[in-house]
């Protein structure tokens, strides 16, 4: 059976590295400092949407991504792994979207593309931790949902077999196809860029990439079409676009603060054995270990 | 009408701690807020619920039986939810950040088209200024997370939908029963009115459920290890504490990432908050995402290399060395001086 999958992956900054210039000198994210990446579990899901293609010959795996134009790195990645095309979401009007909007526009992009079997996405973002999307999105589209997936055991016959891993055990779940699943960080790493793909896909451009791209190269956007990455808009895909962005987001940012601590006096040791012992000994005369 | 409702997570009739710890929070914010607290409890054999969530100052407990609802699946819980939401109209609801409460909430806040808050690290309630619009929201939910890696910490409210949702993770709230003696009403529910046969989509075929061996929230006393550790091997000198101590053993995020030890000893706003009396920081830097879980232990000791690790500045004691040369020592001592 072939199957068409989406894959559905966002660009993000790699907070897990945030050194100390990440933070501008008045408490904001300099985010121009992080590096943007693949959402870590993003590439778990794409990952399992590669081995199903490898398991079913014939069928296909199309990324989609919401960003700014910079985002169609995250289709360039897909397809150097082995994704055969992908879309990217963008607009000024998606900015400042919470998940609830988020979702609702990835829906409306879902249904444009409008024939598929599967849909797969990291279960969270590092950027925000909610893990939102993945369900909002099955609920926009009326799907069910497998969430905290760690192995999609097999697609057949119109029904998909998933082992779960939950806080305290696993669960291995059966549904019928279409659904949306999403992808834990325990599941297995995504393959590494495939060389063949890289030279296939690395002129792969946006219609707002291609405008800056070198003149040499313009033949080649119309021989070879798998070169032209989809860029749609908020009326590319029949959004209403007061469900989108800012004014679509039932959630507000009412402050932002940053993390300050309350210092407190510390009592400053070396590593010499004396003052270890003198540090135990309080410890056990104050009953706080023994 | 206008309350605030908790859904309590089940498995095996026995109510999750973190709905408990829900409940104790609802309280607090229903008594600010002039409402009733309200517990729904989906699943099957819930007989014993009304007698474990009552003492937390339920006032009424909404309550689902019936053979398909357990174990939990994301449609049937939903359905349930949402109609009932939509006839009760509940200001509030909160829900474990649990992988039970991180499915169905999002799930059910899109149905309903209402604001929900992942992780919440703190729940209080406060107005709210539209300065463009003029407009004063009273009493509002101020659902507090931390954001961005944990890098800052960001104040959400949902001016206009309604219910406020907000999940919160096991552990974050504090657990206290209002009174042994209280009693509330019991509601049951038709079920069939609520989910139809084409809910139950998904089948668990096969499910089992590990008791978690790690304690880290009741432990008293916490060695925790972070990528200054080093190696896996280096993760033995705590665990030789720890047992010696009578603690247990936790983890950064980058000591986990880097598979020095396992994702269950994680402490920190993506892993477990813990309050112990005693918390040993080993070679851990203090990135804020840490310190959002250990910062309320009564004592901080801090063993680093480096003289400037930020965590330095919330410890009691600061020893400056590597875990390699320090913990030894403590070990040797401790041996040496105790029966």
């Amino acid at each position: 059976m072939n199957l068409r999958i989406i894959v559905l992956a966002k660009q993000v900054p790699d907070t897990r590295n945030v050194g100390k210039d990440a933070m501008k000198a008045d408490g904001t994210v300099n985010r121009a400092a992080l590096p943007a990446i693949f959402n870590p579990e993003d590439l778990n899901a794409l990952e399992q949407a590669l081995r199903l293609k490898d398991a079913h010959p014939g069928s296909t795996v199309t990324l989609l991504t919401m960003g700014p134009g910079r985002a169609a790195e995250i289709i360039r990645e897909g397809l150097y792994r082995g994704a055969d095309g992908g879309f990217l979401l963008t607009d000024r009007a998606f900015a400042g979207a919470d998940t609830l909007a988020t979702s609702y526009a990835l829906a409306m992009a879902i249904r444009k593309i409008k024939d598929y079997d599967l849909i797969v996405c990291g279960r969270q973002a590092i950027d925000g931790d909610t893990a939102q999307v993945g369900p909002q999105v099955a609920e926009k589209l009326r799907l069910s949902q497998i969430t905290y997936a760690e192995e999609i055991i097999n697609a057949e016959n119109g029904e998909i077999t998933v082992k779960r891993r939950l806080e305290r055990g696993v669960e291995t779940v059966k549904a019928k196809l279409p659904i949306v699943v999403t992808v834990n960080g325990s599941a297995a790493d995504c393959r590494p860029r495939n060389a063949k793909y890289i030279q296939k896909y690395k002129h792969a451009k946006t219609v707002t990439e291609k405008q800056d791209a070198d003149a040499d190269y313009t033949q080649l956007f119309s021989i070879r079409p798998y070169l032209n990455l989809q860029e749609w808009s908020v009326a590319d895909v029949n959004a209403d676009v007061v469900q989108c962005g800012l004014s679509g987001s039932p959630t507000k940012v009412k402050k932002i603060e940053n993390v300050v601590f309350q210092a407190k006096e510390s009592k400053t040791l070396t590593s010499a054995d004396a003052n270890i012992e003198d540090l135990m000994k309080e410890l056990i005369t104050n009953h706080t270990i023994g | 009408m206008n309350n605030l409702y908790v859904y309590c997570e089940i498995e095996d009739g026995v109510v999750a701690d973190v709905s408990l710890e829900l409940l104790t929070k609802g309280r607090l914010l229903a008594t600010t807020l002039g409402c009733k607290l309200e517990a729904v409890a989906i699943g099957h054999g819930l007989e014993g619920v009304g007698a474990q969530v009552f003492p937390y100052g339920v006032g009424v407990l909404h309550i689902f039986d019936d053979a398909r609802l357990s174990p939990y699946t994301s449609l049937p819980h939903t359905a349930i939810l949402v109609k009932l939401f939509a006839e009760e109209k509940p200001q509030i609801v909160l829900m474990g950040a649990t992988s039970i409460g991180r499915d169905l909430g999002p799930r059910v806040s899109s149905a309903l088209g209402s604001g929900l808050t992942a992780d919440c690290t703190s729940l209080e309630i406060g107005d709210h200024e539209e300065k463009k619009e003029n407009k004063v929201y009273k009493n509002l939910l101020y659902q507090i997370r931390p954001a961005f890696g944990g890098n800052i910490v960001a104040t959400i409210v949902n001016p206009e939908c309604r219910p406020q949702m907000a999940t919160v993770r096991e552990g974050v709230m504090k657990k206290e029963v209002l009174d042994a003696a209280c009693k509330g009403e019991t509601k049951k529910h038709d079920v069939s009115k609520f989910v139809s046969n084409t809910d139950f989509v998904v089948t668990v075929i096969d499910r089992h459920i590990e008791k978690s061996k790690i304690n880290l929230k009741s432990a008293p006393i916490v060695v925790a290890g972070g990528y200054g550790v080093g190696s896996k091997d280096n993760f033995g000198l705590l665990f030789e504490l720890a047992a010696l101590l009578g603690g247990e053993v936790g983890a950064s995020r980058a000591a986990v990432d880097a598979g020095f030890t396992d994702h269950d000893r994680q402490i920190g706003q993506t892993g477990v908050t813990v309050r112990p009396k005693l918390y040993i920081a080993c070679g851990i830097s203090g990135q804020i995402q840490h310190i959002a879980g250990m910062q309320e232990s009564s004592i901080i000791i801090s063993v680093n290399s480096d003289p400037n690790a930020p965590i330095n500045a919330i410890a009691d004691y600061v020893i400056t060395g590597t875990v390699e040369e320090v913990l030894p020592k403590m070990i040797k001592y401790y041996k040496k001086n105790t029966k």
